[in-house]
């Protein structure tokens, strides 16, 4: 039981990273990005190629960073031009690309069949409880960090401009300042701390493969963002578990449902998070911690 | 700071907004710009703030074309402007919409940010106070931890003009200061702007409130569709046949 708790754990961690990526892309500056799998997925590969190349960890998460956030500049250049309902579209084709060019690179990703054996964030430990502890504890720092780092970002001059972004682009132009840098440097740090997830997610998970990164984990990371509280630091760390409790929890539906396959299972399951969404937005459109208009 | 507007004219569709108008402003100019809804005046300050391109003429700040500046260049070359429907940072406090203006900010570069706090947070003291002395002159100290989308339409004009004044400006275009502003409050921002003008700013005002514009400024000039009809002292403006017709549809004031 400590084992199936640690391992909800480590994946909400996951999640927790990834949706503060999407909490300072939209939360704090109104950037619709529904293309963050992309950048996962990205940190993912570059770590888990990296470490079976022998480079070290603490590098290849670096590299993750860095790659995403590389991959993210051309995006952010697009953001600079676009209307926010184009940019949205653009980015879900960017996610969509990559998982296409993973599936047929196979050179570099071993497309459809995947990578093996990518080595685990402790290698040297035996896998089990002290090891999944030690795992859970170097995530959970990073997302303190990443939590941190963010906080002071939006208590900043940084943060006010990025704010008024959101609120109106034009108000700012007007008072001498060029929302590009900001919405630049914003998609390029979200999408850095979207690879750092994607690192995690390989190092822990030790096998990638393209079916791993569909446009639902984007969705994912919007629900625990939206039911945490939008602009809210707090709200996506809140949301997150949140969104790992009722997936897992509704594992055990079956159980109290007769006749539902483990394959159908997976819809109802899908359509229990969906209702939570739709019943989050009508009674809470908050979220749990509230989000900025508040 | 001089602004030379030359022949604009800009067309929506087949409707002339701006049909070749000129006008100067000299050095701290304080000038009016009245005229009947439908006029073109924002659109004039539109053109002029880079906002829209014209489809002819040139805009010059101190002689130097600005035409291929895009808003926000224009804006730190000292040419501010505030807009007709209030663009309050809605989300944002008064007195962070008052901060945002401010030019030169260290704290607004991620790695000053992080390496030099101790500097940042010292401009954020100095910005504080000067936020503060804003606040306190527009008579926003009761909202100023407030929303700024929740303030009512006066208050979120005051808000575009303290944002303005914040931004350090040599220049400032108002589009409809005093809408929706008590009328004690308008004598005061009034005597503010004078005394602002006196130090050295220019101002170009677009305001439908006839009584305190003309009470503010030595010079109007009047548009009418898309056209300069008159320009000079507020009284010899307002007696202006021309201007009567037009602006006050004929009706005896």
């Amino acid at each position: 039981m400590t084992a199936y708790l640690l391992a909800i754990g480590i994946m909400a961690a996951i999640y927790v990273l990834l949706t503060l990526g999407l909490t300072l892309q939209y939360g704090l500056t109104g950037l619709v990005n529904f293309g963050h799998v992309g950048f996962f997925a990205i940190g993912a590969y570059a770590s888990a190629l990296l470490s079976l190349q022998g480079v070290p960890l603490p590098l290849t998460f670096l590299a993750a960073a860095l790659a995403a956030a590389i991959a993210a500049w051309p995006i952010g250049l697009v953001a600079l031009r676009l209307r926010e309902d184009y940019f949205a579209v653009v980015t879900l084709g960017f996610g969509e690309t990559v998982r296409l060019a993973i599936t047929s690179e196979g050179w570099l990703t071993n497309g459809v069949q995947g990578i093996p054996g990518i080595p685990r964030l402790f290698s040297a430990m035996p896998v089990g409880l002290p090891e999944a502890l030690a795992t859970f504890a170097v995530i959970a720092l990073a997302c303190t960090v990443a939590a941190l780092m963010l906080r002071r970002i939006a208590a900043s001059p940084f943060g006010r401009v990025i704010g008024a972004i959101r609120d109106n682009e034009d108000a700012l132009k007007a008072l001498g300042k060029d929302p590009a840098r900001f919405k630049l440097q914003v998609m390029m740090l979200g999408s850095a701390l979207a690879g750092i997830a994607g690192a995690f997610y390989g190092h822990y998970i030790t096998y990638l493969s393209p079916d791993q990164f569909i446009p639902l984990v984007t969705f994912y990371a919007w629900m625990a963002m939206i039911m945490g509280g939008v602009g809210r630091v707090s709200g996506a760390v809140v949301g997150a578990a949140l969104l790992m409790a009722f997936l897992e929890g509704t594992r055990f539906l079956r159980d109290f449902i007769p006749g539902v396959s483990e394959v159908e299972m997976a819809s109802v399951r899908l359509g229990a998070v969906g209702l939570a969404l739709v019943l989050f937005t009508l009674f809470r459109p908050q979220g749990l911690m509230g989000d900025y208009r508040k | 700071m001089t602004l030379a507007i030359r022949d604009i004219a800009v067309a929506f569709g087949g409707f002339k907004a701006l049909d070749g108008i000129s006008l100067e402003m000299p050095e701290q100019g304080l000038v009016g710009i009245i005229g009947p809804n439908g006029a073109g005046k924002s659109t004039l300050f539109s053109v002029i703030s880079g906002f829209i391109a014209a489809d002819a003429g040139s805009v010059a700040l101190d002689g130097r074309a600005l035409d291929r500046l895009g808003p926000a260049a224009r804006a730190r070359r000292g040419l501010v402007r505030t807009f007709q429907v209030p663009r309050e940072f809605a989300h944002l406090t008064v007195r962070d919409n008052l901060m945002a203006a401010a030019p030169g900010q260290s704290g607004e570069h991620l790695l000053g940010l992080f390496l030099r706090p101790g500097r940042v947070r010292a401009e954020e003291s100095r910005l504080r106070d000067a936020a503060q002395e804003t606040i306190d002159f527009l008579r926003l100290g009761p909202v100023a931890d407030q929303q700024a989308g929740r303030l009512s339409g006066g208050q979120k004009k005051l808000v575009e003009l303290g944002r303005a004044l914040m931004a350090k400006p040599r220049m400032i275009l108002l589009d409809e200061p005093f809408a929706g502003v008590n009328a004690v409050l308008v004598e005061e921002i009034a005597a503010r702007i004078t005394e602002l003008n006196a130090r050295g700013i220019g101002f170009l005002i677009i305001e439908h409130d006839l009584q305190a514009l003309s009470r503010l400024v030595p010079r109007m000039a009047v548009m009418d569709r898309g056209r300069l009809l008159a320009d000079g002292t507020p009284a010899a403006v307002l007696a202006d046949a021309r201007v009567r017709e037009a602006y006050l549809g004929g009706v005896a004031a």
